[in-house]
């Protein structure tokens, strides 16, 4: 059940040259936390997956899947905040990006709607936040309903080898 | 025709069209250098490529019409409508003749006189005397028709397209995979016969995309020859170069991976191989040497065979050497055997050639060969006989886009197993030699020699790696075919070895996919693959498992403690597992120290224990060492005391001073992940490690050394409090890292990881050196010092990176991102060294500044 985002894309394009002031985000929520990120860098949305395992990865790296063919790595965003594991049996989301030509998969709990954001509601990353959330936010908007917190995909995914 | 003049045909038709072309644009901009520069350079590749080929008839056109368009080039001649026509005449001859070439397959006899004095009298600045086509016969048209050859039945395509079209046709046979798969679960389906059509076309087409990608290894040869001429003459030999097979084909990409190693290996066996005339006149044999290159298929493998009749490789002086440069010791060669010994020669910096000729002798060779050669999932082999020569066989897969392999089961989890590297399958059971279970004759069983599990097979003991534990997988819940597994028996180079596995499937045709870039560093996968159910599975590389476990980590790494050397010993290859040396001493409870810190290992008997100042000492290569009991004293009863010798040898200080430990038992040498739970208020220990299974004591070095020698690391204190950060976040590393630095003098301040480090620099704070590990959490060391190095007070220091991985690549990754030396873990020495070197060089930069 891949819901194709790309059609969307132009959509996107317009919308940032219309007023440079909107940005668009696909949301997403990990342990009830809205996050969401740049829509034009996810690739696809994906229901649950299987997902293999892979030994001695670090362990943020939740294991491989395949999608259309293309092998993904899959990315666990609870692990990688350092948050506590979902319930087991609670289907999981993920989000593809594309980074240096490989593909990956963020786990997350729920992939939500796609969001154009005012730049005006933009603030930095407040310097309080936990280590790993400050390490990976890009910032946050205030919207009505709560606060979003804008993930940075490409720190996210400089994992390090795991020791 | 041979290939070389189709080849010619090909190319020269194309530069000819373009040359019409160029030639008409000239003479409508005269002054247009870049075209003028294009055409001569068309003229002048045909001339050369003419007098290589024999054409000499063509060559002489080609000559005239290369004169004038020098002197064009040369601006001694104006570019006029008349110089253009001529050397345009001068074009349309050399047309006729490669025409006629391709289609006799050699050159026609013809006068072209006419046309070369016009030319030439054009070049001297005169009018061209009238050339007519006319004047000249045409014997191409009275020449008989012979059979027609010529290029006109190829096109060139790029590589890329090629490449896209392998890509394409792999994913083809994975869905055609999974397809045949689904099917087979309906019995009779409307899609039967057309998905069998599917499936033959397919396997068609593969095969035929494959052919594209083929290529003779002649072409990785065509250099060859020339080299063996240079190489002669260089070295004042008689070498003769014979190629056998170079018609066989192997995959491009194959081919371009082979060709500097066979080239290196050539080169190597006309330096090293062949004697000088002289010499093998000595020797009876006919003073030209030869080098024979023979290539061929067998089964599924190319098998390349470069053989030399020189003087064969001389075993004694690679014994020597091996002990000289400390790869193995006397006892363990006299217990190897000739082959073995020989395959010293493919170690790092192992080079025989006494001296260092421009050609080779370098010891950057044999193991770069094998290192590329192993990368495409090959082999190398070496013979070689006393005054009869050497002879490398090379053994490598034909494609590598495309392989077989046995998909087999552990831990609940399924990889793929290259079938290359499998050599058979044992089905055996679990050794339990208490138990007395009589096992069937014919089955094999598992046995263990201090818990390390053995297979005995046929007349060998075949070494064991459970999957399971070195994956570290989980065990399944119950076990429902307790006792029973299976071993594949895999080989890498000379290096035999069981891999343990729950289940074995079947064998699948996969199409292997490279790993994403976070996971490189785990050795143990060459890749990853989609299996005909749509899953994906990683791919097992037996090269990396030999490795990490050490069976075959002897080839890449040298042995460090001689005595307590053993094969799991000498593996640091995951980065985590540490050797360390299990001993007891003053308690029935093990104790442990990582086997890197201890110099030697001894017995000491009792009389030769002394007391010196009311402490024991012992006289010990010619000097008094002092000896520390663990236990507090020393058991007199004892005949004999093993003793852990620290030493601190030449380290540039002058010193040169070692302690015994003395200590009640050496128990093993064991290979563990190090987790130090610390616990500071014993005297002398770290803290408790779990190795083996079993709860240890991880003693304090330093404080034992200090017991010694209260100055232990205080003497060399010439560095004047030099300001040390340590970037480490392991607490047990950091616990041996910041005593250890202080106690030679430096001001150490220590980050638990590269974060708070970077938050030092922004506070402020300056150092004279950086120490940094390479695997943290978070951010790696390799980022953390390409931080340093862009920007801030920083930038400029050493930054040594202290880690357990030691391969060159990883080093060499190391040294890319800005680190200033590489040193391994628990290497305290070479950490002084280094850091005394490094701040050597800063210090007197800083008082330039």
């Amino acid at each position: 059940m891949a819901l194709d985002l790309i059609e969307r894309r132009p959509i996107a394009n317009e919308a940032e040259e219309r007023g440079e002031s909107d940005t668009m985000f696909v949301t997403l929520t990990v342990a009830r936390q809205l996050c969401g990120v740049p829509v034009l860098s996810v690739r696809d949305v994906l229901g649950e997956q299987t997902i293999t395992r892979i030994p001695l990865a670090p362990a943020e790296v939740a294991g491989s899947l395949n999608l259309r063919g293309r092998i993904v790595t899959a990315v666990d965003l609870r692990r990688r905040l350092r948050l506590p594991p979902a319930d087991p049996g609670e289907p999981r989301m993920s989000v593809v990006t594309e980074q240096g030509g490989e593909l990956y998969a963020l786990l997350v709990d729920q992939v939500r709607e796609v969001m154009s954001l005012r730049k005006s509601q933009f603030e930095r990353t407040p310097p309080t936040l936990p280590g790993a959330w400050a390490a990976y936010a890009d910032g946050i908007y205030r919207l009505p309903s709560g606060l979003l917190v804008v993930l940075d995909v490409g720190r996210l995914l400089a994992l390090a080898p795991d020791r | 025709m041979d290939d070389l003049l189709a080849d010619f045909l090909t190319e020269t038709n194309e530069s000819l069209a373009d040359l019409d072309l160029a030639l008409v644009k000239l003479e409508r901009a005269p002054d247009d250098g870049p075209t003028l520069s294009l055409i001569f350079r068309g003229v002048h590749t045909i001339k050369g490529t003419c007098g290589f080929l024999g054409l000499a008839r063509l060559e002489r056109v080609a000559h005239a019409a290369e004169n004038v368009l020098g002197r064009l080039r040369d601006r001694v001649l104006p570019v006029t409508g008349e110089v253009i026509s001529t050397v345009l005449a001068g074009i349309d001859r050399i047309k006729e003749i490669v025409a006629g070439i391709a289609a006799t397959g050699s050159e026609q006899a013809g006068d072209d006189a006419a046309v070369i004095a016009a030319l030439n009298a054009i070049a001297e600045g005169k009018a061209a005397p009238v050339a007519t086509d006319a004047a000249v016969p045409l014997e191409q048209a009275e020449a008989p028709p012979g059979e027609p050859v010529g290029a006109a039945q190829t096109i060139r395509v790029t590589v890329d397209v090629l490449e896209d079209l392998m890509t394409l046709v792999s994913e083809l046979v994975l869905t055609r995979n999974q397809l045949l798969q689904l099917a087979r679960r309906q019995e009779d389906n409307a899609f039967a016969v057309p998905l069998q059509r599917l499936s033959q076309i397919t396997s068609d087409l593969q095969e035929g995309v494959m052919k594209t990608r083929m290529q003779p290894i002649g072409n990785a040869w065509n250099k060859l020859p020339r080299l063996v001429r240079d190489l002669a003459r260089d070295l004042n030999k008689k070498i003769e170069l014979t190629m056998l097979g170079a018609e066989t084909e192997l995959d491009r990409q194959v081919l371009e991976l082979i060709k500097d190693p066979l080239t290196h290996m050539v080169r190597n066996s006309g330096d090293h191989g062949l004697e000088t005339p002289a010499e093998r006149r000595a020797a009876g044999k006919s003073e030209t040497g030869r080098i024979t290159l023979n290539a061929f298929h067998e089964g599924g493998h190319i098998i390349i065979e470069i053989a030399d009749d020189g003087r064969g490789l001389p075993a004694d002086k690679i014994r020597a050497k091996a002990v000289q440069k400390g790869l193995a010791t006397e006892a363990e060669l006299a217990a190897m055997s000739e082959a073995q010994i020989l395959r010293f020669v493919f170690r790092a910096g192992f080079s025989t050639a006494a001296a260092i000729t421009s050609v080779s002798g370098r010891g950057v060779g044999m193991d770069v060969v094998k290192t590329n050669i192993e990368k495409i999932g090959g082999a190398i082999e070496l013979t070689s006989r006393p005054g009869h020569g050497t002879t490398f066989t090379i053994k490598i897969p034909l494609t590598l886009a495309i392989a077989s392999a046995l998909i087999v089961q552990s831990g609940g989890e399924r990889f793929a197993i290259p079938q290359l590297s499998v050599v058979e399958l044992v089905r055996a059971s679990v050794g339990d030699t208490e138990n007395g279970n009589a096992k069937e004759a014919g089955q094999s069983r598992i046995e263990q020699i201090n818990d390390t599990p053995v297979l005995r097979l046929r007349d060998r003991l075949l070494p064991l790696v459970n999957l399971r534990e070195l994956l570290e997988l989980s065990a399944p819940q119950a076990d429902p075919d307790a006792g029973a597994c299976y071993i594949v028996v895999t080989q890498v180079g000379t290096a035999t070895c069981g891999i343990i596995v729950d289940a074995v499937f079947d064998t699948e045709e996969i199409v292997v996919k490279p790993v994403a870039p976070i996971l490189r560093h785990v050795t143990m996968f060459s890749g990853n693959t989609i299996l005909g159910d749509g899953s994906v599975i990683m791919i097992l590389d037996p090269n990396g498992i030999a490795r990490a476990t050490g069976i075959a980590g002897g080839e890449t790494r040298g042995a460090d403690v001689g005595a307590a050397a053993r094969p799991t010993a000498t593996s640091l290859q995951s980065g985590e597992r540490t050797a360390l040396l299990i001993f007891r001493a003053g308690g029935p409870e093990p104790k442990a120290v990582p086997l890197g810190l201890v110099a030697r290992l001894e017995h000491i008997a009792r009389d030769k224990v002394e007391t010196s100042a009311g402490q024991p000492v012992t006289q010990y290569r010619g000097k008094l060492m002092p000896l520390v009991p663990l236990s507090g004293m020393m058991d007199s009863e004892r005949d004999s005391h093993p003793v852990l010798v620290f030493s601190d040898m030449d380290r540039g200080t002058g010193r040169d001073r070692a302690m015994g430990l003395v200590v009640d038992e050496i128990v093993d040498v064991a290979e563990d992940v190090l987790r130090v739970e610390l616990s500071g208020d014993r005297a002398g220990l770290l803290g408790t490690a779990v190795i083996d299974g079993r709860a240890t004591d991880v003693i304090d070095t330093v404080y034992w050394l200090r017991q010694a020698f209260q100055d232990w690391f205080g003497a060399a204190a010439n560095h004047a409090s030099a300001r040390v950060l340590v970037v480490e976040d392991s607490d047990f590393f950091r616990h041996l890292l910041v005593p250890a630095l202080s106690a030679a003098g430096y001001d150490v301040t220590a980050a638990n990881d590269a974060g708070q480090a970077l938050r030092l620099r922004e506070a402020g704070a300056m150092f004279e050196a950086i120490v940094s590990d390479i695997e943290m959490p978070d951010m790696s060391g390799l980022e953390f010092v390409r931080r340093v190095r862009a920007e801030g007070a920083w930038a400029e220091l050493p930054v040594i990176a202290l880690s357990g991985l030691t391969q060159p690549h990883e080093i060499a990754a190391g040294r890319d991102a800005g680190f200033t030396d590489y040193v391994q873990k628990f290497e305290r020495d070479a950490l002084l060294a280094s850091l005394e070197q490094c701040l050597a060089q800063q210090r007197p930069q800083a008082l330039a500044a």
